[in-house]
């Protein structure tokens, strides 16, 4: 029964059933949104004075409205981490509730419940990095990207989303509660302030330093940064290129291996 | 090894067995242990095709194990079975698309209505869209759910949970359903009209129903064969009226006004057991019309009056007090579980 065309079918069942679920109950994507959206105005309009006079905006440019320009691709790649949250809390729902058992005695592909899942994320996460887009722009972000930039950009981003789904996916699966599913992901979000997101690297102590230089995410701040501002990109490209397939493959295969042993349990 | 040497003798085979109808399900050394703690132990299980057949036993004596391993949720520690015909190890998609199974905690979609429900059961099924259409609107009807075909199903009551989960196992229209105590936490109303189903399920469809029960009554109403398991063991097998005749517990009980009556009456049943504290006599025997009108005929001829009759019938706890020598209730420690030595102590 699990022959492919089942599988994309089976697949495809299961990402209506995801998406009927997100847009029935909004509460999870609307707190996915808010969430970066708040930490941006609050960046922006409390400390974006002076963090943009702290960290030295080239050509003088004036202290708030430099720095949300500085700012900008760091929130949206927050807002790419923060739909992991949600992806992880409805894995492990379905997984701890009956209905799991269910599709199990049912001739179904086996990994169709976990691909509708994950899709399901990358198309929410997606719609809330658009909205995340729009308010920055909205609130004086100014890039200078071609299309051909801004289709990288979100190409990278969708990578980037596309892994840490497939590692949420795999903490929502080892996850025995729906409590513990919503904190396993939260390093991930946080992972953006101990980069290059909000201040450069340079201005922090050595330690912290050495590991935001060298973290995922400041490779893939700097080229989104770089793609949709014009800042220099460097060997950061593929540096984030490299992050975002490894971190895929990683998630994917821990998922896989996940399911199967939570299939045994 | 059998440690219990009452299972052997009461785990006889009944020569109502069918050998015509082939075998829907059929179990040889199933067994299920989680490292040194044995759930199931060895069972074997015979179940034509289009019949009911019952699992009955306390909480805890492994049949949602055997209903998991049979619906290839779980895997057989050792033993095989077939079901549908096919291995369930080996061809476990052949076995799943010949079942339904609706266990004992609604499997349902709580963030989708009813009607969403079984429309996502007919996805999975593959079955094109307005056959899907069809199945869950007839299923809403049957089922009595038409009204509530919208409502989030997060807001229906325990027994509009129950209709609605066994009615998404029918969406793929099973050969065999397997129901895991069907009725467990229902209110009575609720229990009958479930029943109804299933019997319906069996007369209309022909389906094979495997059910697990902790009710003797309810494996009454059901089953054509009921097996008793206990301790992950089947400890008896037959048909309600076999098993029930094998019970000792079932008496006819007379109250009397007076001492005098009671020693009169006493005398004349010669197995009776008087109480003369509460008046009472107790007659070993079956509640059917015929032993009770004997018992009154004999009270009339010798011109006895009783206050009170009542009709004592068997009841698990009294099939368990017969095939286990011990209450059903009774307290096990984890010693008794483990220890072969104090199993032994027990099954005396």
């Amino acid at each position: 029964m699990s022959t492919p065309s089942y599988a994309l079918r089976d697949s495809m069942t299961m990402l209506r059933r995801n998406l009927k679920h997100a847009r029935r109950y909004p509460s999870m994507t609307i707190s996915i949104v808010a969430m970066p959206i708040l930490m941006m105005l609050l960046f922006v309009y409390v400390l974006g004075g002076a963090l943009g006079n702290g960290i030295g905006l080239p050509n003088g440019a004036d202290d708030r409205s430099g720095y949300i320009n500085y700012l900008a691709p760091g929130i949206i790649l927050m807002a790419a981490t923060s739909g992991a949250v949600a992806t992880a809390v409805s894995v492990c729902t379905d997984m701890t509730e009956g209905i799991i058992n269910r599709f199990r005695t049912m001739p179904i592909s086996r990994g169709s419940v976990l691909t509708g899942h994950v899709v399901g994320s990358v198309v929410q996460t997606m719609v809330s990095l658009t909205l995340v887009i729009a308010v920055a722009l909205a609130i004086g972000f100014r890039p200078h990207a071609t299309p051909l930039d801004w289709i990288a950009a979100i190409g990278l981003l969708a990578l980037l989303t596309f892994a840490l789904t497939w590692l949420a996916a795999a903490m929502g699966l080892v996850a025995r509660t729906v409590e513990s599913a919503s904190n396993a992901p939260m390093p991930l979000t946080f992972l953006p302030f101990l980069g290059s997101a909000f201040v450069p690297p340079e201005s922090m102590p050595a330690g912290i330093r050495w590991f935001a230089e060298y973290q995922p995410f400041t490779p893939i701040n700097e080229t989104v940064r770089g793609l949709l501002t014009g800042t220099p990109i460097g060997n950061s490209g593929l540096a984030a290129l490299a992050w975002c397939v490894g971190l895929a493959l990683a998630g994917y295969g821990w998922a896989r291996i996940a399911l199967r042993r939570h299939a045994k349990r | 090894m059998d440690l219990t040497p009452h299972a052997a003798s009461a785990a006889t085979t009944s020569p109502l067995r069918t050998p015509t109808r082939p075998a829907a399900i059929s179990a040889v050394g199933l067994a299920k242990s989680y490292g040194d703690k044995v759930v199931l132990d060895g069972i074997d299980l015979t179940i034509p095709e289009g019949t009911v057949f019952a699992l009955l036993g306390p909480n805890g004596a492994g049949k949602t194990t055997t209903v998991q391993i049979l619906s290839t949720l779980l895997s057989a520690s050792a033993g095989q079975a077939r079901v549908a015909g096919h291995d369930i190890t080996r061809e476990p998609d052949a076995v799943r698309t010949a079942i339904g199974v609706t266990g004992q905690f609604a499997a349902l979609d709580n963030l989708l209505n009813a009607r969403e429900n079984l429309l996502l059961m007919a996805d999975l099924h593959h079955l094109d869209r307005r056959e899907g259409r069809r199945r869950a609107t007839e299923l809403l009807r049957r089922f009595d759910l038409t009204e509530a075909a919208t409502k989030p199903v997060a807001t229906f009551s325990g027994g509009m949970r129950r209709k609605l989960d066994l009615a998404m196992t029918l969406v793929g229209d099973p050969r065999i359903i397997f129901l895991d105590e069907p009725t467990t936490g229902l209110d009575p109303r609720s229990r009958r009209t479930m029943w109804e189903i299933i019997r319906s399920l069996v007369a209309d469809d022909g389906v094979t129903i495997f059910l697990t029960t902790q009710y003797l009554d309810e494996a009454d109403q059901l089953a054509d064969r009921i097996a008793v398991l206990d301790r992950g063991k089947l400890v008896a097998e037959g048909t309600a009226d076999e098993l029930k005749r094998r019970m000792p517990g079932g008496h006819i009980r007379l109250r009397f006004a007076g001492l005098d009556d009671l020693e009169s009456a006493a005398a004349l049943f010669g197995a009776a057991t008087p109480d003369r504290d509460a008046l009472s006599l107790q007659i070993p025997g079956d509640g059917r019309i015929p032993t009770v009108r004997a018992v009154l005929d004999a009270l009339d001829t010798a011109s006895l009056q009783a206050e009170s009759l009542t009709v004592h019938t068997p009841d698990l706890d009294d099939v368990f007090l017969a095939l286990t020598g011990r209450p059903q209730h009774e307290e096990r420690s984890p010693q008794a579980r483990r220890s072969p030595d104090s199993r032994m102590e027990n099954a005396r």
